[in-house]
């Protein structure tokens, strides 16, 4: 059986969505990439300054590589790429992004799907939101999501 | 890190709360997660952090783990709230 092809990286530095597109796309035998990538959105009535994101160092990049791991046992895919950013983002900032390229288009999407329902749920990784508030600046730890513990969970009952 | 020691960190709101990233637990026999907060939670110095009432998430030596997971001498524990990466 081919192996899959795993980067997981954790890093303060923006990311080249073109450059990481180019490796994926090289991948012998496939014929599908997907990529997604999620960015800072501006909430709180365009209040938002910065969005904080802390993470426990030794332990996120092991937690993002089981994660693809177990993508790689699910669906039938040759290539993925992690990377995940830390530190201080501006709204409209890259702030994760995941890659994968499979023969066909069915496992990409899938692939790219569960490692992003996974990454919410299992990776030691902390978001602060910083806000004006009535011109003062005001800082607070986001809460977990209902929605993200669901989107996680449903994978459970799924056979592929 | 001593053999009879735990080493422990916290992150996130738990980080704030306790007003400390890191400190260091005597252990002398291995002990469960759960009975290892309860340590934390009988320390002095951290009488004033609600352990209790906050929804944690544990990990031993760097890996997700649950409350009846053991922990032993020279172990690294994490405490902290659900993530919310992505």
């Amino acid at each position: 059986m081919m192996s899959t092809r795993i980067n997981c990286q954790v890093q303060h530095d923006d990311f080249d969505v073109a450059a990481v597109y180019q490796t994926l796309q090289q991948t012998p035998l496939c014929g599908a990439v997907v990529l997604f990538v999620g960015l800072v959105r501006q909430q709180f009535d365009g209040q938002l300054q910065a969005l904080e994101l802390e993470h426990y160092p030794q332990m996120t990049e092991k937690a993002m590589r089981k994660i693809a791991q177990e993508a790689c046992e699910r669906f039938d895919i040759h290539a993925l790429e992690v990377i995940h950013r830390v530190g201080v983002l501006a709204p409209q900032d890259q702030i994760v992004l995941v890659g994968a390229a499979a023969p066909h288009r069915s496992d990409a999407f899938a692939a790219a799907q569960f490692l992003m329902d996974f990454l919410k749920n299992q990776v030691p990784i902390w978001k602060k939101v910083h806000v004006l508030e009535q011109g003062a600046p005001q800082a607070q730890w986001v809460d977990i999501k209902q929605s993200d513990i669901q989107a996680a969970a449903r994978w459970q009952f799924q056979t592929t | 890190m001593k053999a009879n020691q735990i080493h422990i960190r916290f992150f996130a709101s738990l980080r704030e709360a306790v007003g400390c990233a890191e400190l260091v637990q005597p252990l002398s026999e291995a002990c469960q997660a759960a009975d290892l907060l309860t340590m934390l939670a009988n320390r002095k110095e951290l009488a004033a952090v609600d352990f209790a009432e906050r929804n944690l998430l544990v990990a031993i030596n760097q890996q997700l783990a649950g409350w009846q997971d053991w922990v032993t001498p020279g172990d690294e524990v994490a405490f902290f709230p659900p993530v919310t990466g992505g």
